[in-house]
């Protein structure tokens, strides 16, 4: 199997094969035998060289995560078989920006009104989650839409509660 | 003795009661919010009664429903935790009025401390010295800024119902102080519907040093030593240890003395917390009295060898307390982090969440006291304190590297929390010399960290992620490969082949 595999922004080619119950690992063309033990779905403990190492993986709103002795590493894992170009162009700081949520919770507050004009860093919505309240600021001036915020609704990480264009 | 005590509170702290419950012999009755079925605290009790839905001022905070709860199952007595109603003197009378023994102080004396600007008042007739400012709410910005110019600035603004940071506000200079003061006051209003606000001298980069006290029901009160709290953020404390770096055997009798003096002025029963600020000059000042368990109580039951809550109960059933001050000997050193369930690199927000892996750490010198489990959905209704993870050792050092160590087997994944921020704070060179203040740890996150992996941590994270995906095709049946068996299995397999 040959995985494209980035880890902190960088990518790295890996060739993974199984052998005798191990796994036979080039990456990027040096190659190393790993034993790897699931102790848990999401818990890999590998012995390399005879040095042990215990290994977590996280996925979280499509992202994955590999924790290293407390520290977490922003992992993607493509198969350049099943590749289907699928780099999608990101929007600029010109165009829309959208106002999202970043923390779950429940809307308290909404202070503003929908195709207002805002300032940076004008307040917009506040979320409480865990007796704390967050105020959401405008990322930058400009005309609001698509409020999509409700006092007392609940809200997800991530969820977009309006667009300043 | 009690046969039957009712938990009234969530959490980890519910759990630590039901276990003290448990060691008694008393059956622990836990009570519950539709967000917190399957809670911890839940699963542990004996007998378990809904309370109503998930906002804590419908079920947690719901005098009625929980006494009605307690009436049903026939327990004799309730248990407040800390936080919710435990320092409710409505809740107190009401347990009184039904019959049920409140394990905590009276009302009287919950009243006589809830109000900060109370609390000085008598600690002012006691003769107990405080922070130099007013005992009495303000009234209008002039009233304030005639106190602040007579205490001279720095000041700082505090609700007199205050607690954890809300209603509060620190004023450099005059011109801020109106708009300082009408934000504390409606914070106050918004927080504990009471907007009084008094003002106080803002002692500069004070210790935040508390003396936990014990006292029975027939007079007799001790002092069970210090905490020392002042790594804190937003005035939430985040690690606390005992006893403090500072505090010398005089020091400590001299504190001792004057919290024992402050519990006897409110007529104290039960454990209660007096907390001091320390100057740099180690002048301590009364600040106020927590009138109930404090989160980091285990730092205290590590080095003198007692169990709070067992004591708690123990003196709520009339008992004498069954030592006196000069049995109590403190030994070695207990640190506490508080893991919350927050996010460091969202300027730690609350992350609540599912809880996708969970691995507990254990070992010597280790005690962890949470209220979580693999594959709990973390509310978002409440505090977002999950466990407290807590080092002992002979000397300071040692629990530190307890700590250290057993933070390296802790992992919560799936949610976000600060396990990362107390490795920083343990291996730094302010905290290993014990120099710290309440400005401590907004310093701290100032300094950036630049995480570089090295070139072999990377190959490893990259060959584990692949690992990962292959053994995810692998389950999924995309690549036919024969069932990873560990040698255990396989000798344990062929040694029944031969028997």
């Amino acid at each position: 199997m040959i995985y494209e595999i980035t880890v902190d922004g960088k990518t790295h080619k890996l060739d993974l094969e199984r052998k005798d119950g191990e796994w036979v690992c080039a990456l990027n063309d040096r190659e190393t035998t790993v034993d790897a033990v699931a102790v848990r779905s999401t818990v890999l403990s590998l012995v390399v060289g005879g040095k042990v190492y215990e290994i977590q993986r996280e996925r979280q709103g499509g992202e994955t995560w590999i924790w290293l002795d407390g520290v977490r590493h922003k992992v993607e894992v493509t198969d350049p078989r099943s590749l289907r170009g699928r780099k999608a162009g990101i929007g600029g700081e010109k165009g829309p920006l959208k106002i999202t949520a970043n923390m779950p919770g429940k809307v308290v507050r909404v202070l503003v009104a929908d195709a207002a004009e805002v300032e940076m860093g004008q307040g917009l919505i506040v979320i409480e989650a865990m007796k704390m309240q967050n105020e959401i600021k405008s990322p930058k001036k400009g005309t609001l839409r698509k409020l999509n915020a409700v006092v007392g609704a609940a809200v997800n990480a991530g969820d977009v509660l309006a667009i300043v264009e | 003795m009690f046969k039957k005590i009712l938990v009234a509170n969530r959490g980890e702290i519910a759990v630590r009661v039901i276990r003290a419950c448990h060691e008694l012999g008393i059956a622990a009755v836990a009570v519950y919010s539709d967000a917190d079925r399957a809670a911890l605290h839940v699963r542990k009790a004996d007998e378990a009664y809904r309370l109503g839905p998930s906002p804590a001022n419908e079920s947690y905070l719901e005098i009625e429903t929980i006494l009605d709860a307690a009436k049903k199952c026939g327990a004799d007595a309730i248990h407040p935790g800390y936080g919710f109603l435990s320092e409710n003197p409505k809740f107190a009378k009401a347990c009184a009025g039904a019959n049920v023994k409140f394990i905590g102080p009276s009302a009287a004396s919950m009243e006589t401390m809830g109000s900060k600007t109370r609390a000085r008042q008598n600690m002012e007739k006691a003769g107990i010295p405080f922070v130099p400012g007013t005992s009495r709410g303000l009234e209008s910005p002039e009233q304030a800024a005639e106190a602040a110019e007579k205490i001279g600035y720095p000041v700082m603004l505090k609700a007199a119902a205050g607690g954890g940071g809300k209603g509060m506000r620190l004023v450099h200079a005059p011109v801020e102080l109106k708009g300082a003061l009408e934000a504390a006051q409606s914070e106050a209003q918004r927080s504990f519907g009471d907007k009084e606000v008094y003002i106080e001298k803002a002692i500069v980069n004070p210790r935040h040093i508390e003396m936990q006290v014990l006292a029975d029901e027939h007079g007799n009160t001790v002092c069970l030593g210090e905490r020392e709290c002042s790594i804190q953020r937003r005035h939430q404390k985040v690690v606390e240890e005992a006893p403090s770096p500072i505090v010398d055997a005089d020091m400590r009798r001299r504190m001792g003395e004057v919290a024992v003096r402050v519990a006897k002025a409110a007529d104290y029963a039960n454990a209660g917390t007096i907390e001091f600020l320390v100057d740099q000059q180690k002048n301590f000042y009364f600040l106020e009295m927590n009138t109930r368990l404090q989160v980091e109580h285990p730092v205290t039951e590590l080095v003198t060898g007692l169990d709070l809550v067992h004591l708690q109960i123990h003196i709520a059933a009339g008992e004498k307390l069954p030592f006196k001050q000069e049995d109590i000997q403190l030994r070695g050193h207990a640190i506490e982090c508080r893991i919350y369930a927050e996010d460091p690199e969202n300027n730690y927000f609350p992350s609540p969440g599912k809880i996708e892996t969970l691995m507990e750490p254990a070992g010597p010198g280790i005690r962890l006291d949470s209220g979580i489990y693999e594959g709990w959905t973390v509310p978002i209704d409440y505090d977002p304190l999950l466990a407290k993870l807590v080092g002992y050792g002979e000397n300071r050092a040692q629990a530190t590297m307890r700590l250290e160590r057993a933070l390296g087997e802790y992992f919560v994944g799936g949610i976000k929390t600060n396990t990362g921020l107390f490795r920083r704070i343990l291996s730094d060179a302010d905290f290993k010399a014990g120099q710290l203040d309440t400005g401590y740890l907004e310093r701290l996150l100032k300094r950036t960290t630049s995480v570089d992996p090295a070139e072999a941590r990377t190959g490893i994270i990259a060959i584990t992620a692949g690992i990962f995906a292959a053994m995810g095709n692998e389950k999924a049946g995309k690549v036919p490969a024969k069932p990873a068996m560990s040698a255990w299995l396989r000798t344990a397999r062929t040694d029944a082949l031969h028997s």
